[in-house]
C-alpha cells in the first residue's frame, strides 16, 4: 500500500505494508537513520521522533497511523530550542557511546519545548523512558538545566 | 579483560613486540603516513603495500589538510577515540578542527595489544590508554619532525628555527605553511630517529580539564553512524531464529509461510540457526515470525537458573576443586578463632544489554575479497573466523571496525557470534548480495554470553582480641574462557576472570585462602564490564564490612588499618572519606556507606549516600575517587566514573537474567531492568594527581558502587543483602 507522509517538512509517498512500524519506514525506506532502533516495544526511546511535536516512540506507531501527521526526525529537528540542546550536549560531553542520544534530545527538545524551566521531577517523569545504558543521566540532566538556562538568556 | 592473559595466544607475535617497534614513514595518498617502519629486506614490496592499503600506520596526514588518527583500540562509548586523539594532537601540534579518528584493522604487528603482549588487536580490560600512551604519542612527534624538517628544507632555515602550533608550521621570518602543505614533502624526509617526547610539564592536551570531546556534535545530531546504519548497494537485512535453549540444534523447519511475507528474499539455515533475509528489517522480522522450525534439543541445558544456584550454593559448601591464593594456615587459623563469621552471597546471570542490538554486515567481492563491517572488539580473531567460513585467507578479509552503540564486554566473543552469521548468511545467498545480519532486543537478551551467576562463601575468623586474623572466600561459578580461544589462560585450575578482585585482596590478614570451583553448565558466558570484580568486589567489600560491624569499627578507619601495606589503595580510599565528608554526620535520614576495589590497574572508592524510602534504598549522592595513573582525559574520566556508577548501581539494584527449563525469561527491557534516569544519584569524582602511566578508566568505576550502597543500607539498620539483586529481597 502507499502511504503519503510529511517527513521533516517534506511530503513522501511510501509503498510498504500497513503495519510496517514508523521506524523501519524511517530507517530502511527513506534512509533516515539517526533514529535509532533499541527495543521495538516503546521501552527504550532509542526512536524517539516528533509527531505533531510529540514525543513519540516511532517503533511503535504503524505507518498507516502516521499518514497526515507531520514526523520530525533529528535529522529534521530545528529551531531555537534544538540548537541550544545539541549545543549544550557537545560543551558538556554529554554522550558516551551516543546511541540513545538522538532520542535523549528528541525528549528533550519536547520537553524544553513545552516547560521552559523544567524541575528535576519534570525530567525524571519526561526521560525516564529514555534508557541510556552508558548512564549518562547525570549529564543529560545537567545538559537540560543548562539549555533552559541558555534559552532563557 | 584480558590483560597479562592473552600472550599464550600467540609467542611468535610477542617476541616482535619485545624487540619494541621501530616507527616508519611512507607517502600514502599523496601525504604522509606514519607507521611501523617496513623490513628493509622488502621495503620496496612493503611500500606498494602500503601505498594499496591506506590502514597500513598511526597517523595519516594529506595535503587536503585532514589528519586521520587510525585507531588500533575499539570505541564502544568510553572515549579511547578521543583518548587517542589527545596523544597525537599533543605531540603533533595538530588543530582539533582537522582531526578525525577511524578504526584500524589487520595488522597485528602495528596494532596488537601491547598489554596483551602484542599477540593479537583487541580492546578489553581498560586498557585502550595503557597501549597506546607510547606508541600514539611516538608517532605524533614523528609525524611533526618530519613536517618541520620539510618545511625547513623549503624554506631553507634550520629545523630549530620552526615551531609548530595548532596545524600551522611557522619560522621568524614569516613563512608559514600547513600541514597538508607540507604532507607529500614530508613522505620523502629521512626518518627522524629517537624522537623526543615532550616533558609532562609542557603538555598542554593531557590532563586538560577543559578539553570536550572531539565527536560529540555528532551524537547530538544523529549523525554518528554505528553498525545498524552500514548502507551497501543491494544490501540485505536478516534476523536469525537461534535455539529456545543453549546447545540446541536446528532439526527441520518450513519456510512457506516466510517466504511469503513480502519483502522476504531468502531462508536459510546456517550454522547457528536458520536465517531469514529480506529487503528491509521488517520483512525479515516478519518472516522469522512466520517460520515453523523444529529443534533437536538432546544436547541442550534444560536446568533453570534456580536449580543452577542451588546446584552452586551446595558447592560453596564443599571442598573447593582449585585454590586462587593461600596464605598463613586458614584452616588452622579458623579454627582456634575466637568467633567465626559465616556468609554466603549470591550473583544473577547479567546481560550486557547495550542499546545497539548486535549485529554486523558482510560482503564478498568480485576479486574474491571478503568485507566484515561490525563493532570488531577483537578484529584479529573475527578475521580468522570470517576467512574460515568464506573459504578465503585471512588477508583476502577487511575487516572495518566502527564505534559501536554500547559493548560492555558483548562485542569480544570467541566464536564471533553475530560476525559468523553475517558472513554465514551471505555465503548462504551465494554472495549475491551484501548482507547485514540485525539481532532484535530479544535476540540480543536471549542470545546468550552473560555475566556468570555465582556463589561466595566466606569465614572469618577473629582471635581473642578480636582481631581478623583469617579470610576464607570460596567462588563457585562457570569459566569464562573455559572452551573458548582463551582457555589457555587457565591456570592450576583457575579461571583468573572468576577469582580477579577476590584473590588479590590488598587486606593485611595472616591467614588468606580463596578458592574456586567451577560449574559445568551451558549458558554461555563472557566477560561484562568490569569481569570478576562484577562479583568479587560485592562480595569482599560487603562481607568485610560484615566483619568489622562485628567488631565493632569503624568501616572506614578499620579498612585503613588493614592497607597499612597498600598507600595507593589507602590514599584513593581516603580521598573519597575526605571528599564525602566521612567523619562527619550524613544529612537527616541518610547513611552512608564505602568500599575500595583494584581493578584493571586502576583503584577506585565509592562511597554512597543512601536513605531507605517504603523499605527500598534511594541512593542520593555519590562520591568516587580514582588513582588511574596519568589522567590523559580528565572529563573523560569522570564520565566513565559516572557511567560505570550508575551501570553497576543499576546492576545491583534491579538486573537479573533468570533461565526456567532451560529458556531465558526476560526478553526486553521492560523485564530485564538496568538503570534509568530517576534513580540516578548525584556522581561527584575525584581523580588522584599521579604521574605514572596510564591504567584504565571504562570498567573501574563499575567495581565498588554495588558494595558501597549495600554498606549504607546496613548502616541504615536495613538488612546485608547477600543476594542480588536487591529488588528481590527488599521494598514493598
Amino acid at each position: 500500500m502507499a502511504f503519503n507522509l510529511n517527513v521533516n517538512g517534506e511530503q513522501k509517498t511510501f509503498d510498504v505494508d500497513e503495519d510496517m512500524p514508523l521506524l523501519w519506514v524511517i530507517r530502511d525506506v527513506a534512509g533516515l537513520t539517526g533514529t535509532k532502533f533499541g527495543c521495538g516495544l516503546a521501552q527504550c526511546g532509542a526512536c524517539t521522533v516528533h509527531v505533531d511535536g510529540v514525543p513519540t516512540r516511532s517503533c511503535q506507531m504503524q505507518v498507516s497511523d502516521a499518514e497526515g501527521t507531520t514526523i520530525t526526525t533529528i535529522e529534521g529537528v530545528s529551531g531555537k530550542v534544538a540548537e541550544t540542546v545539541q549545543k549544550v550536549w557537545a560543551d558538556l560531553d554529554v554522550p558516551q557511546c551516543g546511541y540513545c542520544q538522538s532520542g535523549q534530545v528528541m525528549a528533550a527538545v519536547a520537553l524544553l519545548s513545552e516547560t521552559p524551566k523544567p524541575t528535576d521531577e519534570d525530567i525524571n517523569d519526561a526521560l525516564s523512558g529514555n534508557l541510556c545504558r552508558c548512564a549518562t543521566y547525570q549529564r543529560i540532566r545537567a545538559g537540560i538545566h543548562e539549555a533552559a538556562k541558555r534559552l532563557e538568556a | 579483560m584480558l590483560n597479562k592473559m592473552i600472550p599464550e595466544l600467540n609467542p611468535e607475535k610477542i617476541e616482535t613486540s619485545r624487540r619494541g617497534f621501530l616507527l616508519g614513514a611512507s607517502a600514502v595518498a599523496g601525504g604522509l603516513m606514519v607507521g611501523l617502519r617496513p623490513a628493509p629486506v622488502s621495503a620496496a614490496a612493503g611500500k606498494a603495500a602500503e601505498a594499496a592499503n591506506p590502514l597500513t600506520g598511526y597517523i595519516h596526514i594529506s595535503p587536503d589538510n585532514s589528519v586521520t588518527i587510525l585507531s588500533s583500540q575499539f570505541d564502544m562509548g568510553q572515549g579511547p577515540y578521543h583518548g587517542l586523539a589527545t596523544l597525537v594532537v599533543e605531540e603533533l601540534g595538530a588543530d582539533w578542527a582537522q582531526i578525525d579518528v577511524k578504526g584500524a584493522a589487520g595488522n597485528t604487528k602495528l596494532y596488537g595489544n601491547i598489554m596483551w603482549g602484542g599477540a593479537v588487536q583487541g580492546t578489553g580490560g581498560s586498557t585502550s590508554m595503557a597501549t597506546s600512551f607510547d606508541r600514539y604519542r611516538q608517532a605524533g612527534a614523528t609525524a611533526r619532525e618530519m613536517l618541520i624538517a620539510a618545511a625547513a628544507d623549503t624554506w631553507g632555515v634550520e629545523a630549530s628555527q620552526i615551531t609548530v602550533s595548532s596545524g600551522k608550521l611557522s619560522d621568524s621570518a614569516g613563512n608559514t605553511a600547513s600541514f597538508g602543505d607540507m604532507a607529500a614533502k614530508a613522505a620523502s624526509m629521512p626518518l627522524p630517529e629517537n624522537v623526543k617526547l615532550k616533558d609532562a610539564a609542557e603538555w598542554t592536551q593531557i590532563g586538560n580539564e577543559q578539553l570536550r570531546r572531539f565527536d560529540s556534535a555528532a551524537k547530538a545530531n544523529g549523525t554518528h553512524d554505528f553498525t545498524i546504519d552500514v548502507k551497501l548497494d543491494g544490501m540485505l537485512t536478516a534476523v536469525v531464529a537461534h535455539p529456545p535453549k543453549f546447545g540446541a540444534k536446528v532439526k527441520s523447519f518450513d519456510a512457506t509461510e516466510a517466504m511469503k511475507v513480502r519483502g522476504v528474499t531468502d531462508v536459510v539455515e546456517i550454522p547457528r540457526g536458520v536465517a531469514v533475509v529480506g529487503e528491509h528489517m521488517w520483512a525479515a522480522i516478519k518472516g522469522r515470525e512466520a517460520l515453523t522450525i523444529k529443534w533437536d534439543e538432546a544436547e541442550a541445558e534444560t536446568r533453570g537458573s534456580a536449580e543452577i544456584m542451588a546446584d552452586y550454593k551446595s558447592k560453596a559448601g564443599d571442598k573447593q576443586q582449585a585454590t586462587a591464593r593461600t596464605e598463613g594456615d586458614t584452616e588452622a587459623a579458623l579454627a582456634s578463632a575466637a568467633k567465626v563469621i559465616e556468609a554466603t552471597y549470591e550473583f544473577p546471570y547479567l546481560a550486557h544489554a547495550a542499546m545497539e542490538p548486535l549485529n554486523a554486515v558482510a560482503r564478498k567481492n568480485a576479486d574474491g575479497t571478503l568485507e566484515v563491517w561490525g563493532g570488531h572488539q577483537i578484529p584479529d580473531v573475527y578475521q580468522g573466523i570470517s576467512a574460515k567460513i568464506a573459504g578465503v585467507k585471512p588477508e583476502q578479509v577487511t575487516m572495518h571496525v566502527l564505534k559501536t552503540g554500547g559493548g560492555f564486554g558483548r562485542r569480544a566473543v570467541g566464536d564471533g557470534d553475530v560476525v559468523a552469521e553475517a558472513v554465514s548468511v551471505a555465503k548462504a545467498i551465494d554472495y549475491r548480495a551484501p548482507v547485514k545480519v540485525q539481532w532484535t532486543r530479544e535476540d540480543d537478551m536471549r542470545g546468550g554470553r552473560y555475566r556468570p551467576a555465582y556463589v561466595h562463601s566466606f569465614k572469618a575468623g577473629l582471635d581473642k582480641d578480636n582481631k581478623l586474623v583469617a579470610w576464607h572466600n570460596h567462588i563457585v561459578g562457570q569459566s569464562i574462557v573455559s572452551g573458548t580461544p582463551f582457555a589457555g589462560l587457565i591456570k592450576d585450575g583457575v579461571d583468573k576472570t572468576s577469582v580477579e578482585g577476590a584473590s588479590n585482596i590488598p587486606y593485611g590478614i595472616a591467614n588468606i585462602n580463596v578458592g574456586l570451583t567451577t560449574t559445568d553448565v551451558k549458558v554461555p558466558v563472557l566477560w561484562w564490564r568490569a569481569v570478576g570484580s562484577t562479583h568479587t568486589a560485592y562480595a569482599v567489600e560487603s562481607f568485610l564490612d560484615e566483619v568489622i560491624a562485628e567488631i565493632g569499627a569503624d568501616p572506614y578507619a578499620y579498612r585503613m588499618e588493614l592497607l597499612k601495606d597498600h598507600p595507593r589503595h589507602a590514599a584513593v580510599l581516603k580521598l573519597a572519606a575526605d571528599k564525602a565528608g566521612w567523619s562527619t554526620p550524613a544529612p537527616e535520614g541518610r547513611f552512608r556507606g564505602l568500599a575500595v576495589h583494584e581493578s584493571f590497574s586502576s583503584v577506585v572508592a565509592h562511597i554512597a549516600e543512601v536513605s531507605m524510602e517504603n523499605g527500598s534504598p534511594v541512593v542520593h549522592k555519590v562520591t568516587v575517587a580514582v588513582d588511574c595513573g596519568t589522567a590523559i582525559n580528565p572529563d573523560t574520566i569522570k564520565a566513565q566514573m559516572e557511567g560505570g556508577t550508575g551501570f553497576g548501581l543499576g546492576s545491583i539494584l534491579a538486573e537479573e537474567l533468570t533461565l526456567v527449563n532451560g529458556e531465558v525469561e526476560q526478553g526486553n527491557y521492560d523485564s530485564y531492568t538496568p538503570l534509568r534516569i530517576d534513580a540516578m544519584p548525584h556522581v561527584e569524582v575525584h581523580i588522584v594527581p599521579s604521574t605514572n602511566k596510564p591504567t584504565g578508566v571504562g570498567e573501574p568505576g563499575v567495581p565498588s558502587i554495588g558494595p558501597a550502597v549495600a554498606n549504607a543500607i546496613a548502616a541504615a539498620g536495613g538488612r546485608r543483602i547477600r543476594v542480588l539483586p536487591m529488588s528481590k529481597s527488599m521494598g514493598t
